[in-house]
Parts: C-alpha cells; structure tokens; sequence
C-alpha cells in the first residue's frame, strides 16, 4: 500500500490508513490484499469466484464494514461477487466504493455485483463512491451491479456516488422489498469531458406498507451524456417516490426516463423528473456574495451534489 | 459615498427604445439610510441593479467612494462593499441556510451568529439553520434569509429591493425593528426600495422615481405630504410591473 493508494482510499472510503476497528478488505488489483473479520462480522473469500462473502451476525449494532476496490494499473479487468448476509435486527454501515488510478494507455474496468440479503427488522447503511484519475489515454470503466433483498422491516439507505473521472459507467441496480420495508437511495453523478452513464433501477415494492424513495442527482458537463432509467413497480399497498433532477451544462445530453407502475390499488407513486441549466439569478447571487461567475458555478455544482 | 451621474438604461425590441432609467442624477452620502420609492414600473429595481452592476448603464457613470465603477462587474463591485438583496432571491438545491450565510459573510460563520442573524428577520434560527434553501421553503422565508445574507456581510452599501414583498405582518413588524436596530452604530450607507411609510419613517432621505426619473426628493417631513398625492397617481401606474 503506497502513497497514491491512500490518496484514493481516502476519496472512495474516508480512510487514510488501515482500520484499526471493525471489519475490512481492501482489494486491489483483482486481489484481496487486507481483510480482517470481527466477532459479529465474518468476511470469508469465495472459493469458485473471485469476491467475498460478508455474514453480518444477527442483533450486530454499531458495526462498520469498509470494502473498498482500488486499481492502479492499466489493462486490469476485474470482476468480483460480493454477497452480504445482514442478519436480523442488526444495525451496520457499509462504505464500499472503487477507484482507478490509470497512468497508462490501456483500459482499466471494475465490474462489482453486489448482493445485499437483508433480515427482518435490520438496518443498514450502506455507502459507495466511484472515482477515477490518472494521466494515461486508458479508460476508466466502472460498472456496478446492486441487487437487495429486503425482508420485513428491514430498512436499507444507499448512497451512490460517482465523484469524477470514470469514463463509462453502467449501473444496474434492483430491489426487492417485503412488507414494512423502507427503502431509500440517494443518487449523485457527475460526468464530464466524453463520459457516459447509465443507470437503470428497478424497485419492486412486494409487501403491504413498503415504500421506497430514489432521489436522483446529477451535473453532465462538456459533451457528456447521461441516461436515467428508474423504474418502481408498486405489487402492494405501498408508497414510492422517484425524483431525478439534473444539471445540465456546455454540450452535454441528458435522458431521464422514470416509470412507474401499479399492481393494485392501494399502491401510491409518484414520479418527478427535471433537467435544467443552471438558473441564471442563482449565478448573479453568488456574485454579489464576491465570487467570480466560474467560482459561483462550482459551489452550485458542490450543493447540488452535497 | 455613492454618485450617480446622469444614468440611463435604455432597452430596444428592434423597432423603438424604451428608456427605463432616464438621466438620473443622485448622491447617496456615507452613513445614509436612503428609501426609493414610487410607482411599479417606474424603474426603482433598474437603478438597484444598475448600482449592484447586475444591469450596464446605456448612459452616464457611477462613482462609489471617488472612484469609477460604471464598468466594472458584479464580483468587483462586491469586494468594494456593495451588496443586493433581491426583491425575488433565487433558490439553491442542496445549500443549507447555514452554508449561505457563510458564503454571504465570506467564511464559516459561528452558530450564534448565523442564528442571530436569522432572528433579526423574524425566523426561529433553530429550525432553520440546517434547511435547505430550495423549493421546501416558503416565498417569505426565502426573502428573510435573503435578507438575513446582507446582514452577514460587511458592507459600505447595502441595497434592499422590497425587502417587505412576500412578507407576512408580524415578521415584517421584526423587519422594521431590525432595520430600525441598523440605524443605530451603523457605518454603512442603506438603499432600500421600498412602499411601506414604516420603513420611510426610518429615512434620512426618501426620493420618488417614476417613469424612470426623479420626481421629487427630500426628508420624511418634505416629502410625505406630496408623497400622499404621488401614491394616488401610482394606481394609474399598475400594471406596468418591471
């Protein structure tokens, strides 16, 4: 672990140094390179693909599991399984997150799917940021998929964020939620110069009094481009609400195309989409606080994504 | 100390031009509380802008303190110590009450600070400080906070567009003690455009603008009893709302 490792955990993962409590792994490279597994939370490596098992003991409160993905050279091609076992009652926060430091010329990708299997009455928190840096012509590709099975009651807040620096992202997430299950997630995304994202999202609300709240944000600059895809799909008497809101700047092209379906009457969606440019008087605000048009456009960028 | 020096701003749809400010003429000395008031459309908000650089003049120049500014941009006119407060303030997703007074103050402002500016305006700082400044809050809260980021700054100047628009009674009531707490140890020269006699009450100086130019000008006592006629005329002026 050197120097450049740090700068990159510490952006995806808030760590400037090995965890001295709770579990972790840390993979780089398309190996497992740390891990450490506590009392209630066991991280045991998959013996017929690459990734980890995380088993999170019922009743486990307090805990934090950090499992963030590094890569540092080009040409690497890495996929991993990731399942996590929330057992019931338990209360947990997850950081995960994947950066690529790509000095070369060649093509360098992650492709996490991760699983989340969530019992009855547990909470977890769960975070994963996404970044990418580096002076090479080589891609930066980060393509993560998000499956979460929720029992009854469970509650699950995911915040997904791709900071900078990934050149094609595409982001599969589902969610399958029992009664009295609350979901929410919080989408954040900014892509400039050529990137692309994709993020197509299903949430099945199975049971009665599920709900679910997607919040999407999203800034694309230069000549980016941007497709949102968020689908809730009500099978009970259940509540969901889908916002997607974006920024849209210079050449960029932005698609937003929410769905909502109702299975039965009882269920209660609600769609919002909107994609705009930033508001003019909002600028000349932050100006006449003192700030230059390009120094008011970053904090409006920052808030917006905070 | 800020001149105006024969002022025009003057817009053209193409065919004929339409002056907003016509060759306006006006010195707002240091330390003065200044009430602008008169008709809607009569070009009130044109001048705030045109002071703040937020609009260019067609004509004329702007001295503030001796020196030219008719050219220069907003952000050099805010380093001056101008500062505006907008008779409709926008609103920013994401950005807590707390972090723009900051960005207003030009640093991380203290807690108690921060809620002591927001109840100078009337609001319960407590509930506010952590809000966002989007679309959850209500027209007359915006317009409190919009206030409340004047007051985080350290101005020679300070403009108020209709600080009362939007407003409801009682937290208009903390308005005008506020502003009546201002007068009181205050450096900085106050504009504040305005159609409420308890504001104007508080002036040193009150001037009437319609049709872009100054009708009439001069203390509370001079000018309140022509003012009461003026507002009679103003009811023709409805309707042409800038």
């Amino acid at each position: 672990m050197d120097k450049i490792d740090f700068s990159m955990l510490g952006k995806i993962a808030d760590m400037t140094e090995i965890p001295t409590v709770g579990a972790y792994n840390i993979r780089k490279n398309g190996l497992g390179v740390e891990r450490h597994s506590t009392e209630n939370i066991e991280i045991i490596p998959k013996t017929d693909k690459p990734g980890i098992d995380i088993r999170i003991k019922p009743g486990t409160k307090a805990e934090k599991v950090h499992i963030p993905v590094i890569i540092t050279k080009e040409g690497v091609n890495d996929m991993v399984y990731n399942d996590f076992y929330v057992g019931e009652g338990a209360d947990v926060e997850i950081v995960a997150g994947c950066g690529i430091h790509n000095s070369g010329c060649q093509t360098s990708e992650h492709d996490g799917i991760h699983r989340f299997f969530i019992g009855k009455n547990a909470r977890v928190r769960y975070v994963e940021k996404h970044y990418g840096e580096g002076e090479g012509t080589g891609k930066r590709i980060l393509n993560p998929t998000t499956q979460v099975y929720m029992e009854e009651n469970s509650y699950c807040e995911m915040e997904m964020v791709q900071i900078k620096g990934v050149d094609s992202t595409i982001r599969e997430t589902q969610a399958n939620l029992a009664a009295g299950a609350k979901y929410v997630v919080l989408e954040k995304l900014m892509t400039h110069g050529s990137q692309k994202a994709e993020s197509n999202m299903t949430i099945n609300l199975n049971g009665k009094d599920a709900s679910a709240q997607i919040i999407s944000r999203s800034v694309a600059k230069d000549t980016s481009e941007q497709v949102f895809k968020p689908t809730a799909v009500g099978n009970a008497d259940c509540k969901a609400h889908v916002q997607c809101d974006s920024i849209i700047m210079d050449e960029a092209k932005i698609s937003s195309v929410p769905a909502i379906t109702a299975n039965n009457a009882d269920a209660q969606i609600v769609h919002e989409a909107a994609i705009g440019r930033i508001n003019n008087d909002q600028l000349l605000k932050l100006m006449t606080f003192g700030m230059d048009e390009q120094e008011a456009e970053n904090i409006i960028i920052q808030g917006f994504l905070a | 100390m800020l001149e105006l020096k024969n002022i025009s701003f003057t817009v053209s749809d193409g065919k004929e031009a339409l002056g907003i400010v016509n060759d306006v003429s006006l010195t707002v000395p240091d330390g003065e509380f200044m009430v602008i008031t008169g008709p809607n459309g009569g070009g009130k908000s044109t001048l705030a802008r045109l002071i703040m650089g937020i609009e260019k003049p067609t004509g004329g120049q702007i001295l503030f303190n001796g020196t030219d500014i008719t050219n220069l941009s907003i952000t050099e006119r805010a380093k001056m110590g101008i500062g505006y407060a907008f008779q409709q303030p926008p609103r920013f997703k994401g950005l807590t009450v707390r972090r723009l007074l900051s960005l207003a103050h030009g640093s991380e402002l203290p807690e108690d600070q921060c809620c002591s500016y927001l109840t100078k305006v009337g609001l319960c700082s407590k509930d506010y400080l952590n809000r966002e400044v989007d679309a959850s809050l209500s027209g007359g809260e915006v317009k409190r906070i919009e206030i409340a980021t004047l007051m985080a700054r350290e101005l020679s100047l300070a403009i108020y567009d209709e600080p009362e628009a939007g407003i409801d009674l009682w937290s208009f009531t903390m308005l005008v003690e506020s502003f009546k707490t201002m007068m009181t140890g205050r450096k900085e020269s106050v504009i504040i455009i305005s159609h409420q006699e308890r504001i104007m009450q508080l002036a040193d100086e009150i001037v009437v603008i319609a049709d872009g130019k100054i009708r009439n000008r001069g203390t509370k006592d001079e000018i309140f009893p022509k003012l009461m006629g003026e507002f009679d005329n103003a009811c023709n002026f409805r309707g042409g709302e800038n």
